[in-house]
């Protein structure tokens, strides 16, 4: 399923640090490698703070690595001059999680729709108008929608007319963060929905967050599950509820609830909290609320490795 | 022991935000509320607390609880009732808290508000409160501020803070819809836990059917301020006969439910 071939972005190494107070730095992206591939969905899981968000800035050369690399087609992200980079931009968008805060508020959708394309030179004043209505055609919303402003829409609305807004330039890979986190759960169905049509209809190839296992699970083609900004394994979607192989990830399928879940069942979840990424332990990163954890895992960090082709999982316990 | 008759709640002049809210609730029940947002589930907690937000109020029908109607207190009778026999856990408890007062004071102040004791009885009452809470180091945690906690730890010390003086009834709103999924799942134990051991009634709203679902005995579900189902756990999401609620539960994504993808 997966192509050497068909990747559209690689991730190298991808170390990224913060200074903190007090002299120390913050660890928030510990050896992130990653593949993206053409068409396909790459779901990341992860608890809020694991680097996640970190991660797709550096995607979307908002921040810069530490250190590694990022390929997009063979070309290092990190190396481009400031021009290229502006280039680049236009091959990876990003959708947010609250699209009120990531529009101007004084702008009608008309104009929120084009700036891109004007940002770029791609289009006329002229032709803004046309260009506004076939994209909102592409997100199922009337054209009249145009001369509206932001508040005047709800909220799944508005999370189509960002939609629309990163796809304007026809971009390759498509960045969502929590794109759905905010909205009911019949409004994400109908989201979701519509990213996987536009994703097959235009071979776009997207990374996906989401805190929600049971969402990513139904619609992405692999699924790296992060935690303390490790990756600690990576799984084809469709095989997470059964062949999950860490511990990590199994403790957050031992969390999810379910609608029709047998209400007497103890519900399975790890204690205590996570380590702070101001001190990341030297060994495994989750050895201190692991059942498995063994005297190797505290010290010395677990590799990715595969245990069949499209699975790593990075646990010392796990039979390779 | 709550009951809630043909409630209607407005806000100013607007349309009524619920309508016709029926409920009725024995001790060491746990009911779940749930609905999209703009449905009117927070507004029917918060008319239970007596703490309508600006301009809302009860239009018709009628609250009680143990028989009395909550809806003439005076706010000495209120005063009473809140924090002790009735108590509330907030979506961000970490916002409730003072930021800039450490935890322990705080609690100190809450408890001696409520009852006779000591300034040193109440410290220890709120450490071992805590303790209850599975909070690691509860004597660290009432010398910190609230920022130096996670929101998971925060919550649990809001949790703990409500459940202080074993409350008949706790209202829960949105409690766990801002945590993590490892963190929900903590959380939720530990109210399941608090009604098994102090037969606390407990009102959850959530727009997590999973959540709802688990913790239920009785669920309601609400569209526009109105109930459009009601009934046993069993009854609403196995056998729902409302096309509303059978729309919702299909929406809910599911492991090895529907893909979208090959």
């Amino acid at each position: 399923m997966f192509h050497e071939a068909d990747v559209v972005m690689r991730a190298e190494h991808i170390v990224k640090q913060f200074p903190a107070s007090g002299g120390r730095t913050l660890t928030a992206c510990n050896d992130v490698s990653l593949n993206v591939y053409k068409g396909k969905t790459l779901g990341i899981v992860g608890e809020s703070g694991c680097g996640k968000s970190t991660f797709v800035r550096m995607v979307l050369s908002l921040d810069e690595p530490t250190g590694g690399k990022i390929f997009y087609h063979d070309r290092d992200m990190v190396a481009m001059s400031k021009h290229e980079r502006w280039e680049n931009r236009q091959n990876i968008q990003m959708v947010f999680q609250d699209p009120l805060a990531s529009f101007n508020p004084k702008m009608k959708i008309v104009d929120i729709l084009t700036e891109p394309l004007m940002n770029f030179g791609k289009l006329k004043k002229s032709g803004k108008e046309a260009k506004a209505r076939e994209l909102l055609e592409m997100v199922e919303l009337p054209a009249d929608f145009m001369y509206r402003y932001p508040h005047n829409m709800s909220g799944g609305q508005r999370q189509r007319v960002s939609i629309a807004r990163a796809l304007s330039l026809e971009p390759e890979i498509l960045v969502c963060d929590e794109a759905t986190s905010a909205l009911d759960v019949s409004i994400q169905k109908t989201i979701i929905e519509l990213l996987v049509r536009l994703q097959e209809e235009k071979k776009i190839s997207m990374i996906f967050i989401c805190h929600d296992l049971a969402l990513i699970q139904s619609f992405a083609h692999q699924i790296a599950v992060m935690y303390l900004g490790h990756i600690v394994e990576v799984i084809p979607g469709a095989d997470v509820a059964k062949k999950a192989a860490h511990p990590y990830t199994q403790a957050l399928l031992g969390a999810q609830f379910s609608i029709h879940m047998d209400p007497n069942k103890k519900i399975e979840s790890i204690e205590s909290e996570a380590p702070s990424p101001l001190d990341v332990p030297k060994g495994c990163p989750f050895a201190n609320r692991c059942d498995h954890c063994t005297e190797r895992c505290r010290s010395e960090k677990p590799v990715l490795r595969e245990i069949v082709p499209g699975h790593e999982a990075a646990c010392w316990e796990v039979e390779a | 022991m709550l009951e809630i008759k043909d409630l209607s709640v407005q806000y100013g002049k607007q349309p009524p935000t619920i309508e016709h809210f029926n409920l009725s609730m024995k001790k060491g029940e746990i009911i779940s509320v749930v609905g999209e947002s703009g449905s009117g589930k927070t507004t029917v907690i918060r008319a239970v607390l007596g703490a309508l937000a600006g301009g809302g109020r009860v239009t018709q029908g009628d609250i009680t609880f143990h028989g009395e109607s909550l809806l003439n207190y005076s706010r000495e009778e209120w005063r009473k009732l809140r924090g002790t026999k009735m108590s509330m856990i907030f979506q961000d408890c970490g916002g409730t808290l003072n930021p800039i007062r450490k935890i322990g004071s705080q609690y100190v102040e809450y408890i001696c508000a409520h009852s006779s004791k000591s300034k040193k009885e109440a410290w220890q009452l709120g450490v071992s409160m805590l303790e209850k809470m599975r909070l690691p180091e509860a004597e660290n945690i009432m010398n910190s501020y609230p920022h130096q906690l996670s929101g998971g730890m925060r919550q649990r010390v809001g949790i703990a803070m409500a459940m202080t003086f074993d409350p008949e009834l706790l209202l829960a709103d949105e409690p766990t819809s801002a945590l993590d999924v490892t963190t929900q799942a903590q959380i939720v134990r530990q109210m399941m836990e608090l009604r098994d051991k102090s037969q606390t009634g407990i009102i959850i709203v959530t727009h997590n059917l999973g959540v709802a679902a688990y913790m239920a005995d009785q669920l309601i579900v609400m569209q526009y301020g109105k109930v459009v189902d009601a009934g046993t756990r069993d009854e609403v999401m196995n056998h729902p006969t409302n096309d509303y609620t059978k729309r919702l539960l299909a929406a809910v994504p599911e492991m090895e439910g529907e893909r979208f993808v090959s």
